[in-house]
C-alpha cells in the first residue's frame, strides 16, 4: 500500500467511526488529537485499526500529540515501523 | 472528633512502615509509599508553605500530573492547616490561552494564596496572575520544595484545625464548574468516610485500586482520602495513562490482589471493548469483591457486558455494585449490591415517561430496565419531591432531594450558589429518581448539565465557545448530550443557527465550532449539527430550550434514519 492508500484508509476510518461524517475527507495535515477530531476515547481504537490493518504496534506512550497530529505523521509513524 | 491531620499523625505514630500508596506508571518500576514516607514527604511542603508566608485556612492550589508529587503537596497543605485544592492540568487539545482564562476565574473566586506546579509549568501559570492585585503570594515549584522532613506535630498548623473548618475544596471543569467550589469541612469529610466505609464493610482485606481523576469526588473521596486516611492500601495510576491501555488497570487488580474499585458506566463497556486478550494473560480478577458503578447514568447492559467479559478470569458478577454519589454530599449517597447483589427492575416505559410513575414491565409493552442505585448510606436520607416540595410515594418520579450530617460547608466564597441548593434543610440535587422499598433509582436530570465519562460539563460553557465561530450568532446554539448505548456514556451534540446554504461554507463553520469547543473546553464534539434560521426552540425568556431542542434533534435525525 503507498502512502497516499494508506492516508485514503485512515482517512475513511476516522470519517466513519469517529466522525460519522462518512462522507467527509481528512486532508493530511489536518490535525487530528489537538483539534479534538480524535478524543481520548477513541485513541485504542486508532491504535488497534492501525496494528490490523498495517501491522504496527503503536505503543501506549505514543499516543499523544508529540508523536502524531495528523495523517502525515501517523502514516510516516507507521512507515517507518514496516 | 478527628480531623486530617490527627489521623495522619496516627498512621505516622502507629503504622510508619505499612504502605498507603502505591504509584503505577507506565515504563518505570512500582513505586510503594509508606506513611512514613509520605507524612515526612507532606513535611517537607508544610514546611515551604510555612516559609512563604502561607497561613492555615488559606487555599492552596495544586497543579500537578497524578504522581508523588501531588500526593506530598496535597498532605503536606493538609499537615500545613491549608485548603488544598486541585486544578486539573492543561491536556493537549486545550488551548493555552482558555486554560489561563480559567485559572484565572478559578483565582479570582478561591483567592488562594498559594499554587504548587512544575518548573516547566511555571510560565503558564504566571501567565494567568496579576501581581499585586490578585491573591497570589507565592508560586511554588514542585522541585524546590523542601525535601522530606520531620514532621513536629507540636508546631503544625493541621494539627489546630477544628473539625468544623473547611478543609478541602473540590471543582468540576469548565468555566461554570470552576467558580463553583465545593467547601467541605473535616466533619463532614469523616462522617462520610465513617459511615461509607461502614456501607461497603471495609475491611483489613481491602485492597483499593483506581485510575481515576482526582479532582472528581469519585477519585478523591472514594479512591484517595478513604484509603490514605482509613489505612487500606491504594493502588493508583493516571487516568491519561489508563485510558490509553485500560488492561493496566485489571492487571494492576490481579497483581495487588485488589478487592475495590469505582468506575465511571463508560468504563465497563471501555474495558469490555477495547481490551485485548493478550493482554490478560495470567490475569486473575477473582479478588475483586466491588466494582461499584458511579457518577454516570448506571446501565445494566454495561455491568453485564463488562462482568461476562471477565467472567474467565474469575471476575464474580455479585462484585458488580453501584453508587449514587455527588460532591455536595462529600461523596456517596446510597451504596447498591453489597449486601446481596445489585437490584434492577423492567419498568412499563411509557408509565415512567408520560405519567412519571415506574410500573412494573406490562406483558408486549416497552420496557425499560432500571439499575438500581441502592440505600442511603447511614448518616444520610433521601426522599422524592415534586415541583413544589411536597413528597411523593414510592414509585413516582420527582427530584432528588438528601439531608444528611456530611453535606458541603457551602460552595466557596458563593453564598448565592449555596442558598439556592437547598430547601428546608434539604439539598436538591437536581436529578429525577424514584424509590422502591428504600432502594433508590434515578431516572434522569432536572438541571441542564452533560454527563461524559464521568466528567460534568456545563452546556452553557460550550454555546458560549460556539458563539466565538463566525457565522454563529450569540444566543443561536444548544449543547446537550445524548447517551450512546454503544459507548455507555453520553456523546456531546452542538445545534447552531446559521444563514448559510452553501455545503461548503457550512462545513467550514461546524469544523470551526468543533475546534473552537474543543481548544475551549477539552470536550470532543460527537455531532455538530447546522440548521437554518428559527429552528432552536427558545424559553418564554429567550434562552436556549436545551431538552427541547436535543428532542427535536432526536427526532429530526431519526427522520434521516440515525438512531440513538
Amino acid at each position: 500500500m503507498n502512502t497516499d492508500e494508506m492516508k485514503a484508509k485512515l482517512s475513511e476510518y476516522l470519517a466513519k467511526e469517529m466522525l460519522k461524517q462518512p462522507n467527509r475527507t481528512i486532508k493530511p495535515d489536518e490535525a487530528l488529537l489537538t483539534s479534538g477530531l480524535i478524543d481520548s476515547f477513541h485513541l485504542v481504537d486508532l491504535a488497534l485499526f492501525v496494528e490490523d490493518n498495517f501491522g504496527v504496534h503503536i505503543d501506549d506512550s505514543e499516543l499523544n500529540a508529540s508523536t502524531f497530529d495528523s495523517l502525515n505523521g501517523l502514516v510516516a509513524l507507521i512507515q517507518s515501523r514496516q | 472528633m478527628p480531623t486530617f491531620s490527627t489521623l495522619l499523625k496516627a498512621h505516622y505514630e502507629i503504622t510508619p512502615d505499612k504502605v498507603s500508596v502505591i504509584i503505577l506508571q507506565a515504563g518505570k518500576p512500582d513505586r510503594p509509599i509508606t506513611y512514613r514516607e509520605l507524612i515526612k514527604g507532606a513535611s517537607g511542603y508544610a514546611s515551604t508553605l510555612t516559609k512563604n508566608g502561607i497561613q492555615p485556612g488559606d487555599v492552596v492550589l495544586l497543579i500537578l500530573q497524578h504522581g508523588i508529587d501531588l500526593l506530598y503537596a496535597y498532605f503536606g497543605a493538609i499537615l500545613h492547616g491549608a485548603i488544598p485544592s486541585i486544578m486539573p492540568f492543561l491536556t493537549e487539545k486545550l488551548l493555552p490561552e482558555r486554560y489561563r482564562s480559567d485559572l484565572a476565574a478559578l483565582i479570582s473566586v478561591t483567592q488562594p494564596t498559594a499554587i504548587v506546579t512544575y518548573r516547566d509549568f511555571e510560565t503558564e501559570v504566571r501567565a494567568a496572575l496579576k501581581p499585586g492585585e490578585d491573591s497570589v503570594k507565592a508560586v511554588l515549584l514542585s522541585d524546590m520544595v523542601d525535601g522530606a522532613g520531620t514532621p513536629d506535630f507540636d508546631t503544625l498548623g493541621g494539627l489546630q484545625r477544628k473539625p468544623e473548618d473547611i478543609v478541602l475544596l473540590q471543582h468540576s471543569s469548565g468555566t461554570t464548574g470552576l467558580q463553583k467550589g465545593v467547601a467541605l469541612s473535616h466533619q463532614a469529610v469523616i462522617n462520610q468516610l465513617s459511615d461509607y466505609s461502614k456501607a461497603i464493610h471495609l475491611s483489613d482485606s481491602d485492597v483499593f485500586v483506581s485510575w481515576l481523576p482526582l479532582y472528581h469526588d469519585m477519585g478523591l473521596i472514594a479512591c484517595w482520602l478513604m484509603p490514605i486516611l482509613m489505612g487500606y492500601p491504594l493502588v493508583i495510576m493516571s487516568p491519561f495513562e489508563w485510558i490509553r491501555a485500560p488492561y493496566r488497570l485489571l492487571q494492576a487488580v490481579s497483581r495487588y490482589k485488589g478487592t475495590l474499585s469505582w468506575l465511571p458506566n463508560f468504563a465497563y463497556n471501555f474495558c469490555a471493548q477495547k481490551i485485548r486478550d493478550r493482554d490478560l494473560e495470567g490475569v486473575d480478577l477473582s479478588t475483586w469483591r466491588a466494582v461499584s458503578n458511579c457518577s454516570e447514568p448506571m446501565r445494566w447492559d454495561s455491568q453485564n457486558a463488562f462482568s461476562e467479559r471477565f467472567r474467565k478470569l474469575g471476575l464474580r458478577p455479585e462484585a458488580m455494585t453501584t453508587c449514587y454519589a455527588m460532591a455536595e454530599n462529600v461523596f456517596a449517597v446510597t451504596q447498591g449490591g453489597i449486601d446481596g447483589t445489585v437490584l434492577y427492575e423492567d419498568v412499563d416505559r411509557d408509565s415512567l415517561q408520560i405519567d412519571k410513575v415506574a410500573r412494573p414491565a406490562i406483558p408486549d409493552k416497552p420496557t425499560v430496565r432500571m439499575l438500581g442505585a441502592g440505600k442511603p448510606i447511614p448518616n444520610t436520607q433521601v426522599k422524592v419531591l415534586d415541583g413544589k416540595g411536597h413528597t411523593l410515594p414510592d414509585r413516582h418520579v420527582g427530584e432528588v432531594a438528601l439531608k444528611s450530617d456530611c453535606m458541603l460547608s457551602g460552595y466557596y466564597h458563593r453564598p448565592d450558589a449555596t442558598e439556592k441548593a437547598f430547601i428546608d434543610g434539604w439539598y436538591l440535587t437536581g436529578d429525577y429518581g424514584y424509590l422502591v422499598d428504600g432502594e433508590l433509582y434515578i431516572t434522569g436530570r432536572k438541571k441542564d448539565l452533560i454527563i461524559v465519562g464521568g466528567k460534568n460539563i456545563y452546556p452553557q460553557d460550550l454555546e458560549l465557545l460556539a458563539y466565538e465561530v463566525p457565522g454563529v450568532h450569540a444566543g443561536r446554539a444548544s449543547a446537550f448530550g445524548i447517551f450512546n448505548e454503544a459507548t455507555g456514556t453520553e456523546d456531546v451534540v452542538i445545534v447552531a443557527e446559521v444563514d448559510s446554504d452553501d455545503p461548503d461554507e457550512k462545513q467550514k463553520i461546524a469544523d470551526s465550532i468543533r475546534v473552537a469547543v474543543t481548544r475551549g473546553s477539552a470536550v470532543a464534539l460527537r455531532y455538530v449539527h447546522l440548521i437554518g434560521k428559527h429552528w432552536l426552540v427558545k424559553t418564554s425568556s429567550g434562552k436556549t430550550a436545551r431538552s427541547a431542542n436535543r428532542e427535536k434533534f432526536i427526532k429530526e435525525m431519526a427522520e434521516k434514519g440515525q438512531e440513538f
